[in-house]
C-alpha cells in the first residue's frame, strides 16, 4: 500500500455541547481521489476545516505525508501542500484570472515581476492539466464552472498537493460537472490527491477511489467505492433505509389553477431573466422545472408570487390575473391560495433571528387567529406552532429557540409546515431540499406528493435533477430565461441535461 | 453546511460584557484624570457620591436619565426596524416647540393636569412630523435616513433659532428663548418621593416626566414585541427581503418606525421644558438625542436595558458636574472626554471584547456557550 498523504488519528472537535467530531480516523492515500459523504451536520466542513487551518482540533494528530504536523492557519495548510476549493468562491470578482492567482502570493512589493512570473506558471498548470482558462478574462464575466477552475488553478499555483473540494458540483450543470471530474482524474494521474467533499452519492460512484461516511459527528464507514452501492452508503449516512426514490401514483391532472402566458422579467440591470415563458399548473400534478442555477427560476418564481415586477405577461391564479407590477399584495395573494416556498429560506422564507414560533406566522401574521386586537395572541401562536412542529417532525420541538440554531433541513420543514397548513390551492417551491439532509428529504418529497394527491398545483424548481425527475408529472426545463423544453418524468438524465446546457450547446456535452 | 458558533449565556450577553466595556471606559478616564494631576480613585469617590451620595444628587441623576430614557427608545424603535435615527435630536427640538405653542396659549387659562395630556400630544406630534419627512425621503426617494436626519436636525437647529430670536421671544427680551410658563404649565415635581426614603432635597428638577419615561419604556416592549406592527417592523429590521415576501409594505413600515421613534424623540422636550426650565430655550436639547444613540446600544435596544444605561449616563451628567466642582482641573470638558469615553467602548466598540470573551467561555465551560440540543438527530 503506498504511503498515506493524510492521516487524521482520533480527532475530537466541539461546539460547546456539540460533538462535531468524535474520535475521527481517516487515511487518504497519496494518488487517490476520496469521497467523504454525510448528511448536512455531519462533521464533514468540520473536519475539513480543521485540516485546512480554520478551526483547531481539541484532541487528535494530523500527519501529512507521514510527519505529525500542526495546522494553526490556512496559511499553515498550504505551505504543507494542503489547497481547498470552497462551496462559495473565494474570487475577486472584478480581477482578471491571473490577478486572482497570484492574490496573497504577490512576490514583489511591485506586481510586474509577480505577474510575469505568474504567467508562465499559469501557461505550465493548465498544459499540463487541461484546465483551459483565459488567464486575462475578467472573473465576473466567466462561467461558473470556469470560476471553479481559477479555484483550482489558485491552489496549484501555490503547489497543492492535495486538494479539497467541497460540494463542487452544485452550481455546475452536468456538462460541466463532467468536464471537472476529467480534470480530477488528470490531476489523479499526475499524483495529486484529492478530497472530495458532497452529498451526491452518484458522484461518489462515479469518480472516488474510496469513500468514507460520516454521520453526527463520527466516521461511521469506509469502503472501496467500487466495492460498494449507492443504497449501502444512503443508509450508512442515515442510520437507516432510505428511499431514494419516493414512490407515487399516476398523478389525476383536473383544472388548471395557475397560468402563466408570455411572461417576461427584467432585472434591475434591465437585463431580460425570463423570456416569454408560458406553462399551466392544473390541480393534482406537479410540473418541475429544470435548469442550472441563474437560469432565470429564481425571477419566474418571484414574479408569480407578485413580488419582483414582470415587464410583460399574464399570470392567472384559478382564472383571475395576478397584478405583475411588483405591488402585489403578497399578503392578498396568500388569501386567494397561493402559497410560497422561497428558494433563499434564510433571507426570505425566514428571520433567522426570530424564534421558531415567530417564523411559523410569518406572512400570516395578518391572520386573525394569531390576533387580538393590535397586539400578537402569543398563547395561540404558540399552540400553532406546537402543533406544527408535531405533525412535520420539526426538531428540536421548542419553539422558543432562535431559527438560526435549527438545522438546515429543519428550517425547511418550518417554511413547508408554515406554507402547507394555510392549505393553499397553488403551492410554488423553490429549491425544495436544497441543503437538506437525506432523511428529510424523503419526508419533503413524501409531502409534497401528499398535497399533489390533495388536488392541488404544485409547481418546483430545483436544481437538483433527481429531485426533478422523482417528483415531477411534467418537466419544464430553463435555459437563459426560456422554456427551452417539457419532457415526462421517464426523461433521461441525458436528455434533461443537453436541455439544460442549452441545445445550441450540444458539443459542451459531448 | 452551517458553520457553528459560539454564544453567549445571557447573563454574561447582557451583564458581563457591558461592565466590562464599562470599566475599560473608566480605566482609560482614570488614566486621563491622572493625566491631568488628579487622584482618579479620589475622582472616582466624587463623581458617583456626586450622583447618589444625596438625595439632591439621585434627584437630578433621574431627571437627566428621564431625558435619556426618551430619547434612547426614540433610537431603539427605529433601530428595530434597521433605520439609524440620528434626527433625535432635532426631533426632540422640533418636539420643544410643539410643547412652547401649547404652553404660552393655555397656560393662564387652564391646569397642569390638562395643558399635560395636550401638550404630550403637541410634543409627540411635532417630532413624529419631523421624523416623518426623512421616512418618506427614505422610502420613496431611497435619501439615506443617517444623511438626512443629520440634516434635519441641522434644520430643526437653524429653524427654532429663527423663531427664539423672533416670534417667540417675548417683546423687550434681549434672552433668545419664550416668556416663562405660568404655573399652569408647571409639572409637579416628584422630589418628595425620594424624600420618602429619608433624604433631603434642595432643590431638584425630577418630574412626573419620569413616571411618563417608565410607561414608555413599557408601552415600547409592548409595541416591539407583542403587537403586529412591532412584528412587522421587526422583521423589516431583520429582513428586508422577507418583509417584502411576507407583504409588509416598506413604505408603511419604515413610515411608521420613525414617526413613532420621532413622537418618542418629541416627548422628551416634556421633561426640561415643562419639568424645569419652563420656557423653551436655544439649544434646550444639549445633545440629548445623541446621548440617546449610545443609551440605546448601551441597553441592548430592550427598554430595560435602556432605562439601566439612561441611569448611567444620568448618573454621569450630575456626578460629572459635582466633579468639575470639586477638582479644579478637571473642568466640564473633561467631564465630555470621561462620556465620549463610555459612548466609545459601551456604544461604538460594542464588540472588541465579544470575541475573547466567547473563547473564554469555551474554554472554560463549553456547555454555556453550546447550542446545547439545537441541532436536529438528523431529523
Amino acid at each position: 500500500m503506498a504511503q498515506a498523504a493524510i492521516e487524521l488519528i482520533g480527532i475530537n472537535k466541539s461546539f460547546g455541547a456539540v460533538r462535531a467530531n468524535r474520535d475521527i480516523n481517516l487515511e487518504v492515500e497519496r494518488g487517490t481521489i476520496h469521497g467523504i459523504v454525510g448528511e448536512n451536520g455531519a462533521g464533514k466542513s468540520t473536519l475539513m476545516s480543521i485540516l485546512y487551518g480554520f478551526y483547531q482540533a481539541d484532541s487528535g494528530e494530523i500527519r501529512v505525508g507521514g510527519k505529525p504536523v500542526s495546522i494553526h492557519t490556512s496559511n499553515d495548510a498550504i505551505a504543507l501542500g494542503i489547497g481547498m476549493v470552497h462551496q462559495h468562491f473565494m474570487l475577486v470578482d472584478n480581477f482578471t484570472v491571473l490577478e486572482n492567482v497570484i492574490l496573497g502570493a504577490e512576490s514583489d512589493a511591485l506586481l510586474k515581476s509577480s505577474i510575469t512570473k505568474a504567467r508562465s506558471e499559469l501557461d505550465r498548470l493548465e498544459r499540463e492539466y487541461g484546465l483551459e482558462v483565459d488567464p486575462d478574462a475578467v472573473i465576473e464575466e466567466l462561467p461558473v464552472g470556469l470560476q471553479q477552475r481559477v479555484e483550482i488553478l489558485k491552489a496549484l499555483y501555490r503547489g497543492a498537493e492535495i486538494l479539497i473540494l467541497d460540494e463542487p458540483t452544485g452550481v455546475l450543470t452536468p456538462a460541466e460537472a463532467d468536464h471537472l471530474f476529467r480534470i480530477l482524474k488528470q490531476l489523479k494521474d499526475q499524483g495529486k490527491t484529492i478530497v472530495l467533499i458532497t452529498h451526491k452519492l452518484r458522484e461518489i460512484m462515479a469518480i472516488t477511489d474510496t469513500v468514507s461516511v460520516m454521520r453526527q459527528g463520527t466516521m461511521v464507514a469506509t469502503r472501496t467505492t467500487k466495492e460498494t452501492t449507492v443504497g449501502e452508503l444512503a443508509e450508512l449516512m442515515v442510520g437507516r433505509r432510505v428511499l431514494l426514490r419516493v414512490e407515487k401514483g399516476q398523478s389525476e391532472a383536473g383544472a388548471v389553477k395557475l397560468s402563466v402566458k408570455n411572461l417576461t422579467v427584467k432585472d434591475q440591470r434591465g437585463v431580460t431573466m425570463v423570456d416569454d415563458v408560458s406553462f399551466d399548473v392544473r390541480g393534482g400534478e406537479i410540473v418541475g422545472i429544470a435548469g442550472v442555477a441563474g437560469n432565470g427560476q429564481s425571477e419566474l418564481l418571484e414574479a408569480i408570487s407578485g413580488i419582483r415586477h414582470a415587464v410583460s405577461g399574464e399570470v392567472m391564479l384559478d382564472g383571475k390575473p395576478i397584478d405583475l407590477t411588483g405591488k402585489a399584495d403578497p399578503g392578498e395573494l396568500r388569501d386567494r391560495g397561493l402559497a410560497h416556498v422561497p428558494e433563499d429560506r434564510h433571507h426570505v422564507g425566514l428571520v433567522l433571528a426570530f424564534e421558531e414560533n415567530e417564523n411559523s406566522i410569518l406572512g400570516y401574521h395578518d391572520d386573525e387567529r394569531y390576533l387580538k386586537g393590535p397586539f400578537l395572541d402569543v398563547d395561540a401562536i404558540m399552540a400553532d406552532a406546537k402543533d406544527k412542529i408535531e405533525k412535520y417532525d420539526i426538531r428540536p420541538t421548542n419553539p422558543r429557540l432562535k431559527t438560526a440554531n435549527f438545522s438546515g433541513g429543519n428550517q425547511q420543514k418550518i417554511v413547508l409546515a408554515r406554507e402547507m397548513e394555510q392549505d393553499p390551492g397553488v403551492l410554488i417551491v423553490g429549491q425544495p431540499t436544497r441543503g437538506v439532509d437525506v432523511g428529510a428529504i424523503e419526508f419533503i418529497h413524501k409531502r409534497l406528493i401528499a398535497m399533489r394527491d390533495q388536488g392541488k398545483a404544485v409547481l418546483v424548481v430545483s436544481v437538483e435533477l433527481d429531485e426533478i425527475r422523482s417528483l415531477s408529472d411534467r418537466i419544464l426545463v430553463m435555459f437563459a430565461g426560456r422554456v427551452v423544453g417539457e419532457r415526462g418524468p421517464d426523461a433521461t438524465e441525458g436528455e434533461l441535461g443537453l436541455l439544460m446546457a442549452g441545445v445550441e450547446h450540444q458539443e459542451a456535452a459531448e | 453546511m452551517s458553520t457553528p458558533y459560539a454564544k453567549l449565556p445571557a447573563w454574561a450577553d447582557y451583564g458581563l460584557i457591558p461592565l466590562i466595556n464599562l470599566s475599560v471606559a473608566f480605566i482609560v478616564a482614570g488614566f486621563v484624570v491622572m493625566l491631568v494631576g488628579e487622584n482618579p480613585f479620589r475622582a472616582a469617590v466624587i463623581l458617583v457620591e456626586g450622583a447618589f451620595g444625596r438625595g439632591t444628587g439621585i434627584a437630578f441623576t433621574l431627571f437627566y436619565a428621564t431625558t435619556f430614557i426618551f430619547t434612547g427608545l426614540s433610537v431603539a424603535v427605529a433601530a428595530h426596524c434597521s433605520l439609524f435615527n440620528i434626527g433625535t435630536e432635532g426631533q426632540a427640538y422640533i418636539g420643544g416647540l410643539g410643547i412652547a405653542l401649547v404652553c404660552l396659549s393655555f397656560d393662564s387659562v387652564l391646569p397642569w393636569w390638562v395643558i399635560f395630556p395636550i401638550a404630550i400630544v403637541a410634543a409627540a406630534a411635532f417630532g413624529a412630523l419631523w421624523g416623518l419627512i426623512p421616512a418618506y425621503l427614505q422610502a420613496k426617494r431611497g435619501s439615506h435616513i443617517v444623511i438626512t436626519t443629520i440634516m434635519f436636525n441641522f434644520i430643526a437647529a437653524s429653524a427654532m433659532v429663527y423663531l427664539l430670536v423672533g416670534a417667540l421671544k417675548p417683546a423687550g427680551s434681549q434672552a433668545p428663548q419664550t416668556r416663562n410658563f405660568l404655573a399652569g404649565a408647571e409639572l409637579p415635581k416628584l422630589n418628595w418621593v425620594i424624600e420618602l426614603f429619608g433624604a433631603k432635597i434642595r432643590s431638584a428638577p425630577l418630574n412626573i416626566c419620569f413616571l411618563l419615561a417608565l410607561v414608555m419604556a413599557f408601552l415600547v416592549w409592548l409595541l416591539i414585541w407583542r403587537t403586529r406592527l412591532g412584528y412587522e417592523m421587526r422583521t423589516y429590521g431583520h429582513s428586508p427581503k422577507a418583509a417584502r415576501y411576507a407583504g409588509i409594505s416598506e413604505t408603511r413600515i419604515i413610515i411608521t418606525a420613525m414617526m413613532i421613534s420621532g413622537a418618542l424623540a418629541g416627548m422628551m422636550a416634556l421633561n426640561p421644558v415643562m419639568g424645569d426650565q419652563h420656557n423653551v430655550a436655544i439649544d434646550f436639547v444639549s445633545g440629548a438625542g445623541y446621548v440617546g444613540i449610545a443609551v440605546a446600544l448601551m441597553g441592548r435596544l430592550h427598554p430595560v436595558g435602556i432605562v439601566l444605561a439612561a441611569i448611567l449616563f444620568g448618573m454621569l451628567y450630575q456626578g460629572g458636574a459635582e466633579l468639575a466642582f470639586e477638582m479644579p482641573a478637571i473642568s466640564r470638558d473633561m467631564i465630555v472626554i470621561i462620556q465620549g469615553l463610555v459612548i466609545l467602548f459601551a456604544g461604538a466598540l460594542e464588540h472588541m471584547f465579544r470575541p475573547y470573551i466567547q473563547a473564554l467561555f469555551a474554554s472554560v465551560s463549553p456547555k454555556s456557550v453550546g447550542m446545547q440540543a439545537v441541532k436536529g438527530t438528523g431529523a
